[in-house]
């Protein structure tokens, strides 16, 4: 039996324990007229040699094509002590750290990890995790609305030029709730916000302001001015940024007096692509509003010896203390996705974290360079961008894309159907795994592509 | 000591960043960092070492037996992981064409198949990240179902007393009041109470059938029924699902949606907190809600299904699509499972359920439902033994750590004073079952004849019991650079 340890003899002697005649007899407080006898279309069960070869014929359907794609995910080097540490089963077979005694390694951990992530995005405080970075946004909308005592409107001002499925993922999580997000449009021409389009809620009120950097384009926008007017406004500033990209752009908590909340995806940090998941969300905030924050905290205390120990603190916000009061129903967040990105930070340090920041940026301006080469093919934005750019192309984006697939190339992401304003727009990107063949295949097959479909 | 103070400025894991070209950066500087983040500097070796020596700090399945109630703490096969951790699986990008994604959307697929059918219930969605995620999204849809029909004075959710925290919770963020209702002496639901409750406000219940407290809902129909009159739908918590599969459906029961908890049910690995996976499945009616995306085969292919195929959709609660990696997991595991294998983990679960309970109690513990039958599941009150002897289910927690073996939940549910739920899963053996009842023995003589070495455990463990309060007090969230 896969992973059951009975032998008959077992089964004989604890049913005779029990005082049951056979393991049917335990499940007779189910009325009769509610079991059943078996399950429709659940096939037969495989050995592990079976399941090996089915599973690798499943991936093999995966093809992996030269991936040009972010958008909200990216491909990095990995070190390979990453997953070989965090897949040891101390770590991968604990759960939430209830005992904290018998989980001083999970949580010291976390405390690190709280430390790196605070550290890294310039604020006092972080949590152990949230789902992912679009899911971390919502949380960090309603918790602005719970920290700002000023405002009552509960109206949320997010940057147009936020990933579309943020912009989602925050609407399904907090419109329940009576909070309303209303979206900045971006600059057409410069593919950012700019603290002119909030001239429009000069005299509102407003209480929270959200602002991606680099946003959903790849392109820089003016934080500082932006977090200026919010602050000015009496509304809470919560930035959006990706972890690599802090390593070289300025922390939120420098953006002008420094942002109230800071929220993101972990996975650029040691996380496989993997279909999309898991991943992790980070947040941070500023040490003032703590008691408002979602999700597990840990603090470092003593115990009764006076020896420093690491534990769950400020459980009083949470779901299985205050039950309908919590600040959150979250319970089960992204544990192992930390710890592989934990152990991550300290292969990177600060100054690795920086190279691989420096190497994308390059990467993604050299490609850039290349593709503007194209006939027809130009950049969408003027301005400032990142390791994510913008492309506008002679002729439609989805047939150009299936092309590319058929050269093994995943030529980036169509924005068109997001942005209807944003006609034949391609959203690219190269990280610093990509070589500089890679950038000219993909430059020789995007133009070869663009004259099979055009 | 932690790794910042095992640092030396300018160490580094060399190996592991890349060359850099000498370009310049063009970002204007009022928008470039200028101060360095705290990260370690250490060498690959040191780090290795250091959270390799840190996870032997840990408790886990792997390591030890850990009856950590409603937390279905069962084997967490290797064979899984290792298929799941294939390249052309985490290489695979969340927007990648179709065409060269067929591999993963069709296991997709197939796991939601196979949990429609394993809950009764008529499609599913793997996109929650987690069973509170499933939650959210299982209470958001029975909202929207009635903001659809314009059945809009309905604005209470009831919840049993014995619920876990998450219900009530989840409840609130889909903007409902939350109404409790309390568990009557038999474990069951009072219907009388409940017919007393429900009206033109109700929207609907949440429920654990089996419940948290370990025994199953034989009024479960009568209480479909009384909520269906008064126009509410049901909501079914699967966090104890492992205790029927294969025996009883909630959809048969007369659940309108459910979560499963793919990290429980499904053996995929808790990670010392996560990630889970709470995929929803629904009944007919509350299909349009379903939240995206969504996997459909057409003509022997595979795509997803978004809101544009979904205009009613509750919509998005991820950036991509949901624990894709654990998804995964869950699918193999079915795969090896098959349908023989899904019938025994409930059957052997409930038995070593049924065992330990029994001979706890022969042994002179007290059962909070005695004349019951365990689920997957039961639970020991030490309310006695506190008021005679001084020593808690807190205590007798701490103490079972030095025997090595991970507490049960405690304090949970709450209605059950100094109360142990266990939970010994299906995969554990007949002698680490007898281990177990040998040191709760012991732990009850301790406590008779030297109560004091019960009251400060644990002895054995790289800490003593930590001061909450001081933690709490005097918040040490971040180790300060310079300390």
């Amino acid at each position: 039996m896969p992973y059951i340890p009975h032998t008959d003899n077992d089964i004989k002697n604890m049913l005779a324990v029990i005082g049951a005649d056979s393991i049917n007899d335990l499940f007779n407080e189910i009325p009769a007229e509610l079991r059943i006898d078996t399950l429709k279309n659940i096939p037969d069960g495989l050995g592990e040699m079976q399941t090996n070869q089915l599973m690798q014929e499943k991936a093999s359907l995966d093809k992996r094509g030269l991936c040009f794609i972010g958008a909200g995910a990216y491909e990095h080097h990995i070190p390979a002590a990453v997953w070989e540490i965090a897949g040891r089963g101390e770590f991968m077979t604990a759960y939430t750290p209830y005992q904290a005694e018998a989980s001083q390694g999970t949580l010291q951990l976390l405390y690190e990890y709280q430390t790196m992530i605070a550290s890294l995005m310039g604020m006092e405080v972080s949590n152990a995790s949230l789902y992912d970075g679009a899911s971390a946004l919502a949380e960090a909308v309603l918790m602005a609305v719970r920290a700002n005592r000023k405002s009552k409107s509960k109206r949320i001002l997010v940057a147009g030029s936020i990933h579309p499925h943020y912009l989602d993922t925050a609407n399904a999580i907090v419109h329940a709730q009576g909070i309303s997000i209303e979206v900045v449009p971006f600059c057409n021409t410069q593919g950012k916000v700019l603290v002119e389009a909030f001239a429009t809620y000069e005299n509102e009120d407003i209480t929270a302001v959200v602002i991606p950097q680099p946003n959903f384009f790849g392109v820089l926008a003016d934080v500082n001015q932006l977090t200026a007017w919010a602050h000015q406004h009496n509304a809470l500033a919560i930035a959006v940024v990706n972890p690599t990209a802090v390593a070289l752009l300025k922390e939120p908590g420098q953006w002008a007096d420094g942002v109230d909340i800071v929220c993101g995806e972990g996975q650029p940090l040691g996380i496989p692509l993997s279909s999309g998941g898991p991943y992790f969300g980070f947040l941070c905030c500023k040490k003032t509003i703590v008691r408002q924050m979602p999700g597990r905290i840990i603090g470092r205390t003593v115990d009764s010896e006076g020896l420093t120990g690491y534990t769950l603190t400020l459980q009083a916000r949470e779901q299985h203390i205050r039950r309908s009061k919590a600040t959150s129903n979250i319970c089960t967040n992204q544990g192992l996705a930390v710890t592989a990105a934990t152990i991550y930070m300290s292969l990177l340090g600060f100054e690795g974290l920086k190279k691989v920041a420096r190497a994308c940026y390059a990467n993604t301006h050299q490609l850039a360079a290349l593709l503007t080469n194209i006939d027809g093919v130009t950049l969408m934005f003027q301005g400032h961008y990142f390791h994510e750019v913008l492309l506008q192309l002679p002729c439609d984006i989805d047939a150009v894309l299936d092309n590319l697939c058929e050269q093994g190339i995943q030529g980036g992401f169509n924005v068109s159907p997001y942005f209807p304003q944003l006609e034949n727009a391609l959203l690219v990107c190269a990280t610093e795994v990509k070589t500089e063949k890679d950038l000219q295949h993909f430059a020789n097959q995007l133009e070869f592509a663009i004259h099979q479909v055009a | 000591m932690l790794i910042f103070e095992k640092s030396q400025t300018q160490r580094q894991a060399a190996l592991q960043a890349p060359d850099i070209v000498d370009t310049v950066l063009d970002i204007p500087k009022e928008l470039q960092r200028s101060s360095k983040a705290v990260l370690p500097e250490a060498s690959e070796l040191q780090t290795v070492r250091h959270y390799t020596q840190l996870s032997q700090k840990n408790f886990s399945i792997d390591t030890q037996f850990y009856p950590l109630g409603s937390c279905t703490m069962k084997y967490n096969p290797r064979g899984v992981h290792k298929l799941a951790m294939m390249p052309d699986f985490l290489k695979r990008h969340p927007l990648a064409p179709l065409k060269q994604s067929q591999g993963y959307l069709s296991c997709a697929y197939e796991l939601q198949q196979m949990l429609a059918s394993i809950s009764g219930m008529s499609t599913v969605s793997l996109t929650p990240m987690a069973g509170a995620q499933g939650e959210f999204a299982g209470v958001a849809m029975i909202r929207a179902y009635h903001e659809d029909r314009k059945d809009n004075a309905r604005n209470e959710i009831i919840v049993p007393d014995a619920a876990h925290g998450t219900n009530p919770a989840s409840a609130v963020m889909c903007g409902y009041k939350v109404k409790e209702i309390p568990t009557g002496a038999d474990g069951n639901i009072n219907l009388n109470t409940l017919k007393a409750m429900v009206g033109p406000q109700t929207a609907g219940i949440m429920l654990t059938n089996p419940s948290t407290l370990g025994v199953f809902d034989q009024n479960i129909k009568a209480v479909a029924k009384i909520i269906h009159e008064a126009g509410g739908l049901l909501y079914y918590d699967g966090a104890n699902l492992n205790a029927i599969l294969g025996k009883v459906r909630p959809g048969d029961m007369g659940f309108d949606v459910l979560h499963f908890n793919l990290h429980k049910t499904f053996a995929t690995p808790h990670g010392g907190g996560g990630p889970g996976c709470g995929p929803v499945g629904v009944s007919e009616r509350l299909k349009p809600y379903l939240p995206t995306p969504m996997v459909t085969k057409e003509n022997d292919s595979y795509r997803w299904l978004t809101k544009k195929d979904c205009p009613k959709s509750i919509g998005r609660l991820s950036c991509f699509m949901g624990n894709a990696g654990i998804i995964l997991r869950a699918y193999i595991y079915c795969r090896i499972l098959g349908l023989q294998g899904m019938h025994r983990a409930a059957e052997f679960a409930t038995l070593n359920a049924n065992y330990l309970q029994t001979r706890l109690q022969q042994a002179g513990f007290t059962l909070a439902y005695p004349e019951r039958k365990a689920s997957h599941e039961f639970i020991v009150t030490l309310a006695k033994e506190a008021k005679t002897l001084g020593v808690t289910a807190m205590d007798v927690a701490k103490r079972l750590l030095d025997y090595g073996v991970h507490a049960p939940t405690t304090y949970f549910p709450l209605l059950i004073p100094e109360c142990l739920l266990i939970e010994p899963t299906e995969t554990e053996a007949k002698e680490d079952l007898d281990y177990f009842i040998d040191i709760m023995i012991e732990i009850l003589n301790e406590a008779k004849t030297n109560p004091e070495l019960v009251t400060t455990a644990p002895h054995t463990l790289p800490i003593k019991r930590l001061d909450d309060v001081k933690a709490a007090r005097e918040l040490d969230l971040t180790w300060n650079f310079g300390e």
